[in-house]
């Protein structure tokens, strides 16, 4: 509890997320219409694995189904930019399925099909070399979503011999340092690798105690062409070499990009 | 749900298990990572669970270049044989009804590893204090009736406080009186589990407020240190320009309060 100014005795948030006593009390004086309810939600936030050409679900984890060496992940729309610029341009990618899901920030209506405007998880691999994956994800996967969605792509058998390449934006706020993060060069890169991964990084690692979590939200960042730009010393890296080929052309698809997506703000007009 | 490090998973048997409850200050978890950076744990695998929010970072312990480029996530075991310790760090906060699942997976765990017994380090809301315990020590222990057979000689002659039951519901004065744990996360729901499945389950717990809790961290580690004497207390003469606290505070306990501020502030 915690006194204020006026001397009013308001809840203050416990940082430690212990709403606890709160959720047994809820499931104590729970009913089955209740239980009822909340079997429906869990069902209509299931993550589901689509393909959309044959208007099928897949049974089974998108790995298990197709062999996989390689897998770029982008989550957030800098980075989903960014692979649309600088690597799907670069080569012919055809979509192996899609991932429907339904929350608070990604409301897809509660149908086995999907439309274009709600195809914000996409699976893709490379025509000329099928055990290259990538995924462009720009909706919000939410808590309770993420371990569903992870075991929906990539199955519960860990997979040796396959090298994955998440990219994701963080804003700099979040960020700590001993400067105030005012006076950070921004946007930078940094980089979390696990210990099997021996190739040379292009950037510094992230130190702590920064840390990255959740399938990061990509809708409270807005696309901008400086935050795309940032990731380019990723091409230089062995996981995306030789996936890139024209970067000016790659450059002006990235501008169209932008034009397409500015909002128009008319407030002064 | 415990993955090991290596290929197979180490034999803890007869080991007392170190834990923290996600409480209100996160007291346990500050005092766990203090006996993990203390000791000099190694890490020997972690728990693949969706009841957890995920999260990734380096080496919380990292005390040079060499040693700072390890992968971090939210639930990991650490161990140190030549004391028979074994501690579970939690790193995130429970997804919302995914506690209970936790602490049946976890208790699950406990019985098939066959350690000795479990502490669980743990906190509660200081404003939910009675005035009695407004007046005593804030420190409490909770014993498990298994547990309770074995070590209270030991408690007794450490002159701890036991802590008390409370009306179920605090607005009826002849209400039931049970423990209650308030702020105490998962701390209720373990001891609970473990009264009925027999299990030898500890909880030291402080009473703290949200805010810097450092020192409430230092003072829980101190607290458990009285009983099992993790590490000797290092003596004011032994080294005089050594500071008088034993515990080793990890790297990652850096800019806990955020960034540097801005100079053009002033």
């Amino acid at each position: 509890m915690a006194a204020t100014f006026f001397g009013e005795v308001v809840k203050a948030p416990c940082r430690a997320g212990t709403e606890d006593e709160e959720e047994e009390e809820e499931e104590r004086t729970e009913t089955p219409e209740d239980r009822e309810v909340r079997r429906q939600l869990a069902r209509k936030r299931e993550v589901r694995l689509l393909q959309r050409q044959t208007k099928t679900s897949l049974e089974v984890s998108l790995l298990e189904k197709y062999p996989c060496s390689k897998f770029i992940i982008a989550i957030g729309n800098n980075a989903v930019a960014f692979l649309s610029s600088f690597v799907m341009n670069s080569g012919v990618w055809e979509e192996v399925g899609c991932a429907k899901l339904w929350n608070e920030w990604c409301r897809t209506t509660d149908t086995i099909h999907l439309s274009p405007t709600e195809a914000f998880c996409v699976f893709y691999h490379l025509k000329s070399n099928p055990s290259v994956f990538l995924c462009q994800c720009s909706c919000y996967i939410a808590e309770d979503q993420q371990y569903q969605w992870l075991e929906k792509v990539f199955g519960s058998c860990p997979r040796k011999n396959m090298q994955i390449t998440i990219l994701t934006c963080r804003h700099v706020t979040d960020y700590k340092t001993s400067e105030s993060t005012g006076s950070l060069p921004s946007p930078f890169l940094k980089a979390l690798k696990t210990q099997n991964f021996k190739d040379p990084l292009c950037c510094s690692l992230l130190e702590q105690p920064n840390i990255a979590h959740d399938l990061p939200a990509a809708d409270v960042m807005k696309l901008d062409l400086i935050t795309v730009e940032a990731f380019k010393p990723i091409l230089s890296s062995r996981s995306l070499k030789g996936l890139v080929k024209n970067i000016s052309q790659s450059t002006e698809m990235l501008k169209k990009l932008m034009t397409t997506n500015e909002i128009q703000s008319n407030i002064y007009t | 749900m415990f993955v090991p490090c290596g290929d197979s998973a180490p034999d803890l048997t007869g080991f007392t298990l170190l834990m923290p409850a996600v409480s209100v200050g996160n007291v346990g978890q500050l005092a766990i990572d203090l006996i993990i950076s203390t000791l000099n744990m190694s890490k020997i695998g972690y728990f693949y669970t969706d009841c957890l929010v995920p999260m990734v970072g380096n080496n919380p312990y990292a005390t040079a270049e060499e040693n700072s480029t390890e992968l971090s996530i939210n639930a990991e075991v650490y161990s140190l044989p030549s004391r028979k310790l074994v501690a579970l760090q939690l790193r995130s906060i429970f997804i919302k009804y995914k506690s209970k699942s936790f602490c049946e997976k976890l208790l699950s765990w406990v019985k098939n590893i066959s350690c000795a017994r479990v502490i669980v380090l743990s906190s509660s809301h200081s404003y939910h204090r009675n005035d009695l315990q407004l007046r005593s020590t804030p420190f409490r222990y909770l014993l498990t009736p298994s547990m309770q057979k074995s070590v209270q000689n030991k408690i007794k002659s450490l002159n701890w406080e036991e802590m008390e039951k409370s009306p179920h519901i605090p607005e009826i004065d002849d209400s039931e009186l049970c423990i209650r744990i308030p702020g105490g996360g998962i701390t209720k729901a373990l001891y609970d589990e473990s009264c009925s499945k027999e299990i030898q389950m500890a909880v030291l717990l402080k009473f703290v407020s949200e805010g810097d809790n450092i020192p409430d961290a230092l003072g829980l580690v101190e607290y458990l240190n009285e009983w099992l004497q993790i590490i000797k207390p290092r003596l004011q003469s032994d080294d005089p320009t050594a500071s008088s606290l034993p515990w080793k505070i990890p790297s990652s306990w850096r800019l806990l309060f955020g960034s540097g501020l801005p100079p053009a502030l002033f």
